[in-house]
């Protein structure tokens, strides 16, 4: 408890492990280094209301501009590690200072993925991972009459479905057939898909971009690999994003696409832990055994976790992944992970955009889509971490009360089995 | 600017003053209040920015919405029927100057 502690990033997962450092007793110094000048900030939030008319600088910062001195946690903003030195417990900044740490602990989140084309781009085509970048994008905006965004994600809908609610025309380019393929079900996509669509954003599947169109160093458009232009005077790029493990492959930490750390969130050297976006972790029952999550969610959990194991209190990080994405009205929720699902069923009003996706594989539920329905939302998340055993025929029962199963104890070891009929529900 | 009153469980009060239009989450946040942790920024989507207003205050307060109303059956304290509220979805303004909410035990 009166070890040094040292934070690398101050995002979601860094700022909520100090939080929870302090909150559970932690006396020992506490120093967060983050490589941005600005204050720790909500970045979903990036994507959403801060490229709108009402953003202010006020809805970002994640804490009070006191947290840091009422902590007394050292936060050296604008300090990039540039390595790391696990014999030596230190790790170096860009300005050549040393900061040695008795635990290290690696939030280094994830970069986005950019188009591979030479630099430099033309302007107006942006990432968005950054508020830095999220201004840019914003200031563009106040000019923009043609929006092209790549990359129908997360990132991509929710600014897609923003720009369209400014009133500006916008095309998503994807390169898939489908949106949030890797996210969602086939069906939840295809509702979002057609969603988008109603609401005059203009989807075009199985498309890539081949070249960026420019005059006089700024953006005109984007030539896609079937040939077509789409005209843009902004483009941004939502093509995903990679873990940044550099500094743990650089000192020979093991590394998988993501820091690799086991249930306690322990790296291969056991002074240096790691949370969020870029740590790659043990979940047993997992296709793989591991899994890696970039949401708010995870980074907030496994600091808490983190926190806990930290002041002497070794707690496996075991909770249910769950997420959320805004995209214009839209609002989608997720409860647990829908990957490898063998049979889903649909409950709700999917006609009024009110319904939820029962995600099973094996007969075990392990996903709950909900769109505008949080209700099934709250209920999923209840069923998923009580381990509830939920038959997929008892779902087609009008009556049944899932809030009140959610509430019972896990089953007992010894059961029947139950064979899955096929309940595909139609949208 | 409107005053904002944060009952805490140990007897002691929070009170903020804050600009029209500011949430009660983020007065909260802004200010350093403990207990209100507002995880999603404001969206109504994690139920982490939890209060219970008081009586005196209830019938000022802007119509509780759908979304919200289903956000609180997530609460991680118990949901009061009556002054449960999502701090991110009240607005503060002149009619509401001097609210006086408790802070929950819990938000997570």
């Amino acid at each position: 408890m009166t070890r040094h502690v040292v934070i690398v990033g101050a995002g979601h997962a860094g700022v909520q492990l100090v939080d929870g450092l302090r909150s559970n007793g932690h006396s020992g110094p506490i120093t967060l280094i983050g490589d941005e000048e600005e204050y720790p900030y909500h970045r979903p939030l990036l994507s959403k209301e801060f490229l709108g008319h009402q953003a202010s600088p006020e809805m970002l910062p994640l804490r009070s501009p006191t947290f840091f001195d009422d902590l007394a946690v050292e936060y050296r903003a604008g300090a990039r590690v540039v390595s790391l030195a696990p014999d030596r417990q230190l790790v170096t900044l860009h300005n050549g200072a040393e900061v040695p740490y008795d635990d290290l602990v690696l939030a280094t989140g994830s970069t986005p993925r950019e188009l591979a084309f030479e630099m430099p781009q033309p302007e107006g085509v942006h990432l968005l991972r950054t508020a830095a970048q999220a201004r840019l994008i914003r200031h563009d905006l106040e000019q923009a009459r043609e929006v092209v965004v790549v990359g129908a994600g997360f990132v991509g809908l929710e600014v897609a479905a923003l720009v369209r609610s400014r009133g500006i025309n916008v095309t998503v380019l994807e390169q898939g057939d489908q949106v949030l393929a890797r996210a969602l079900t086939d069906q939840m996509g295809k509702f979002l898909l057609d969603a988008h669509r109603q609401a005059g954003v203009s989807i075009h599947l199985a498309e890539s971009v081949a070249e960026l169109l420019s005059q006089d160093g700024r953006v005109t458009g984007v030539r896609s690999t079937s040939g077509l232009t789409y005209p843009a005077d902004l483009v941004v790029v939502g093509i995903g994003a990679s873990p940044d493990t550099r500094l743990a492959a650089q000192a020979g930490l093991s590394v998988d696409g993501g820091v690799m750390v086991d249930d306690l969130l322990r790296s291969s050297d056991r002074h240096i832990w790691a949370i969020g976006d870029c740590a790659s972790f043990a979940r047993p029952g997992v296709v793989g055994g591991r899994l890696r999550l970039e949401s708010v969610q995870n980074a907030t959990d496994q600091a808490a976790a983190l926190a806990k194991t930290l002041t002497g209190e070794p707690t496996r990080y075991s909770a249910v992944p769950w997420f959320w994405s805004v995209q214009g009205q839209l609002r989608l929720q997720i409860a647990g992970l829908s990957a490898g699902a063998d049979l889903t069923v649909v409950r709700g009003e999917p006609d009024s955009s009110r319904f939820s996706i029962y995600c099973f594989r094996s007969g075990q539920l392990v996903a709950v889509e909900s769109m505008n329905s949080p209700r099934d939302h709250v209920i999923a998340r209840g069923l998923l971490s009580g381990g509830v055993r939920l038959d997929p025929c008892d779902l087609a029962r009008i009556d049944l009360d899932l809030k009140s199963l959610s509430r019972l104890n896990p089953p007992d070891k010894a059961e029947s089995t139950t064979r899955p009929h096929e309940l595909s529900g139609d949208l | 600017m409107a005053k904002i009153q944060f009952q805490h469980e140990d007897g002691s009060l929070s009170v903020v003053d804050v600009a029209d239009g500011t949430s009660v989450m983020r007065a909260a946040i802004q200010n350093g209040v403990p207990g209100i942790v507002g995880e999603c920024g404001g969206q109504a989507m994690c139920a982490t920015c939890h209060i219970y207003v008081h009586v005196d205050y209830l019938d000022r307060l802007p119509p509780i919405g759908v979304d919200e109303e289903e956000m609180l059956e997530c609460t991680a304290a118990p949901k009061d029927d009556q002054r449960s509220r999502l701090g991110c979805q009240i607005a503060i303004s002149e009619a509401l100057d001097g609210l006086t909410v408790d802070v929950p035990t819990r938000q997570v």
